[in-house]
């Protein structure tokens, strides 16, 4: 459930309720729901790419280097990154705590 | 200027359509709503209106298209009857909440089963809960009149709701009657061109129909229906506005020798012309009768009906639908409701008439008008009698 | 040929547009395939589009009020059509331009349902569409079942899969029908434009997206959608299926444009069924026999549709 904007009255519902912003669903954290997140050895990556095309959550991000960031907001550790990468430069490491 | 002119009710009511200059027409034939989408067809393809007619595989994906229309800011009508209606049912539910101006002509008939083709108001009573506008015509003129202010309320920015217009099937949709034709300018000068609040457009990109999660979907139901409620100030409005331009005025609540009257009919649709007969018959007699006509359903007019019974003892409610298992029919539920615990309520009993096109004549009103007084001094054990219907 | 391919500028592994048309935060289980082929697709056609979805897991998942994971234009209405929904659109859209009440610039219209809304409650609705040749898209994202509501069987479950209305048991061993051919149907509505996409080759899918927004009239793309929590797979090796339901030959990859079939990628080599099939829960029980039945009716439908891209 969404916990952002929770409480919404019959008078301040949106009309039709259409939902106006786009792209709002950036502000529900699903790397909550992690258990194992990826961890990138930029030694071995050849910044080919793999990771982010295959990514189903858009976790992951270029940097201005040309190599790979996960964004652990939204990362949900499925780890499809670390089984396709052809370098092997993921790994996956368990969530502490 | 407008042109006096003998026409078939159902073209009369498309001429309406095409005066309104209406973009896109998804429909789907059905007997006996066809008259009305083959003449669209035909003046579409003639040239006389612009619009795209979309030749949908069934009354659901008529109903699916419109909703997509609608979304994308075309003024869009269809029709339909019967059982079109209710295959259309899930999707009718939809434009409601969603605030989409859907125009419709419900050419009412029967349900199956046994098939019918013949008219009474069993297909839109099922429909009752969709959450549009809902009036009803009981002449060709009111039909064409209707579907004009039809547009012009369900479009406003303040009201931004589905609408449909019910006419009876056959007895009024194939009739032959004077009608006066308005003009193009006078169109035109009644009904602004459609400006939705919101369409889809990727340059302003917002997403329609997302999921109502329980935090909000009490809160969507009662936005739509309190926008529903809200809507009878434009519907008057537009009536009144109309009558200005066009000197014909129409009221939620109609009545007819209403005044001083002991008992009231109370009719829905085409049979009310009967009914007035029936009326002028039992005064001729010296009976106190009267007569109320619903012409708008949805919202339903509440204080207005109120007002129109005036002081009579007793309601004779005609329902031209059978509700099985129920305590009365849904007309019939509906004033039983409103009259509940208010003082000098009148006494209301419930006649079922006129089903699978079952003619009510003259002589079924005043049957209907002495049984109710009887009643009224004794309790029937039933709250309806079905009228005119053979036991062996 | 169609003429509209003359303005196609194929994808490449270095081109592919950074924008992201879905945004994070949709709520898709970890690892699905079906989100992931969605947001290749929404790359491949960028953000002047209008897309109509049915109900299902895409549409939960990127739309629970008040947020939403859509960045383009999006409506849902209901489960079995959004191929109505996108006539109405895209005729009102004609009508508009044509009085001058829109911008004249082309939009793309998309539908999108999963493999229920399209090989079975939707069919008609489609067919209808398809028809009357409107100027769209339609993607059926094929995760084999009725995921949204707890893994119930649909036409393009494929044989021998349990699912939770075709569980096997003492007098049953799974699904009992072989995979409806969608593509099959709408190649018979003779539109321009039928293909079948997996999102593990992304430059085919994406490709094949753009030709279809392309192509005037309506086109159909079936593509392969993973879904770990239906198939009891694990979520990282969502990718290796897709690649291995091509290899194996279960799902192959073409496109058919103007009725002609031209194989997107010949599998000269086919590892065995079997590879597919294990590591899935939903095949777990199946037996040699009926794996055996598997690759023959895998081997005829892929002959098949060899002969046709020969013959056309």
């Amino acid at each position: 459930m969404p916990n952002t904007d929770a409480i919404i009255g019959w008078k301040t519902i949106t009309f039709g309720c259409h939902v106006m912003e786009p792209g709002s669903s950036v502000k529900f954290r699903t790397g909550d729901w992690r258990s194992q997140r990826p961890v990138i050895d930029n030694e071995k990556c050849i910044k080919c790419g793999i990771c982010w095309i295959y990514c189903p959550d858009m976790a992951c991000i270029q940097t201005e280097d040309g190599f790979f960031e996960i964004d652990l907001e939204y990362c949900k550790g499925c780890g499809i990154c670390a089984h396709e990468c052809p370098k092997d430069a993921i790994t996956i490491v368990p969530e502490e705590g | 200027m407008a042109k006096r002119v003998g026409i078939e009710v159902s073209i009369a009511l498309a001429e309406a359509v095409k005066l309104a200059n209406v973009d896109v027409i998804p429909a789907y034939p059905i007997t006996p709503q066809t008259h009305i989408v083959e003449h669209l067809s035909e003046v579409v393809a003639n040239g006389e209106l612009d619009a795209e007619f979309v030749l949908v595989e069934s009354e659901h994906g008529a109903m699916s298209c419109c909703c997509g229309s609608s979304a994308a800011g075309a003024r869009t009508f269809t029709s339909s009857s019967a059982q079109g209606l209710l295959l259309m049912s899930e999707i009718l539910f939809i434009p409601g909440p969603m605030r989409f101006p859907i125009v419709m002509a419900v050419v009412n008939r029967a349900l199956s089963a046994p098939i019918s083709i013949w008219n009474d108001h069993q297909d839109i009573m099922s429909q009752r809960d969709i959450g549009w506008i809902q009036t009803f015509a009981d002449t060709g003129q009111e039909a064409f009149d209707l579907m004009l202010h039809a547009f012009r309320v369900a479009e406003d920015r303040r009201v931004s709701l589905p609408m449909i217009v019910n006419i009876d099937g056959f007895t009024l949709s194939h009739v032959v009657e004077a009608v006066e034709l308005l003009s193009q300018e006078e169109v035109d000068q009644y009904l602004p061109p459609f400006k939705p609040r919101y369409r889809l457009d990727p340059r302003k990109p917002i997403t329609m129909g997302p999921v109502g999660i329980p935090e909000i979907y009490s809160e969507a139901k009662v936005a739509h229906n309190e926008a529903l409620k809200a809507s009878k100030k434009v519907i008057l409005q537009g009536w009144k506005e109309f009558a200005d331009l066009f000197g014909r005025q129409y009221n939620p609540i109609e009545t007819y020798r209403s005044e001083d009257a002991e008992v009231l009919l109370v009719t829905m649709g085409s049979i009310s012309e009967t009914a007035m007969t029936a009326i002028d018959t039992m005064r001729d007699k010296g009976q106190k009768a009267g007569l109320v006509k619903i012409r708008l359903w949805r919202p339903f007019p509440g204080p207005e009906f109120r007002k129109a019974a005036g002081k009579a003892k007793i309601l004779a409610v005609v329902d031209r639908c059978l509700a099985p298992g129920a305590i009365c029919g849904p007309v019939g539920a509906e004033l039983r409701s409103l009259f509940y615990k208010v003082p000098g309520a009148p006494k209301i009993f419930n006649f079922i008439a006129g089903l699978g096109g079952r003619d009510v004549t003259v002589g079924r009103f005043e049957e209907m008008v002495d049984k109710a007084l009887v009643f009224a001094k004794k309790r029937p054990k039933e709250l309806y009698e079905v009228i005119g219907v053979r036991e062996k | 040929m169609i003429p509209e391919f003359e303005k196609f500028k194929r994808f490449k592994a270095k081109n592919l547009p950074k924008e992201e048309l879905l945004a994070p935060g949709h709520r898709a289980c970890q690892g699905c395939g079906e989100v992931l082929a969605l947001r290749m697709a929404m790359k491949a056609l960028g953000k002047n589009v209008i897309v109509c979805m049915a109900t299902g897991c895409m549409e939960i998942i990127t739309t629970p009020y008040p947020q939403t994971a859509w960045k383009v234009p999006w409506i849902h209405i209901a489960f079995e059509n959004p191929a109505s929904v996108a006539s109405g659109i895209e005729s009102a859209m004609k009508v508009l331009r044509r009085k001058g009440k829109i911008s004249k610039k082309h939009v793309d219209i998309l539908a999108v349902g999963g493999d229920g809304a399209t090989s079975d409650i939707g069919l008609g609705w489609i067919s209808g569409a398809f028809e009357r040749g409107h100027d769209f898209t339609y993607i059926c994202l094929d995760n084999e079942a009725y995921m949204n509501t707890g893994v119930q069987r649909s036409s393009c479950t494929p044989y021998g899969a349990m699912t939770t209305t075709s569980p096997p048991g003492k007098k049953s061993f799974g699904q009992v029908t072989w995979k409806k051919n969608v593509p099959g149907i709408a190649v018979a509505h003779n539109i321009p434009y039928v293909a079948t996409a997996s999102p593990a080759y992304f430059l085919d899918l994406m490709n094949k997206v753009k030709k279809a927004a392309l192509v005037k009239g309506p086109a159909y793309i079936h593509i392969y959608s993973p879904c770990p929590t239906g198939w009891g797979s694990a979520p990282e090796r969502s990718i290796e299926f897709a690649k291995l339901v091509v290899e194996t030959r279960v799902f192959p990859l073409y496109e058919v444009i103007e009725g002609r079939y031209i194989m997107s990628r010949k599998i000269t080599k086919p590892k065995p069924v079997q590879e597919y099939l294990k590591g899935q829960r939903r095949f777990r029980h199946l037996d040699e026999e009926h794996i055996a039945y598997i690759q023959q009716r895998v081997n005829a439908d892929y002959e098949k549709l060899v002969r046709l891209s020969e013959m056309t």
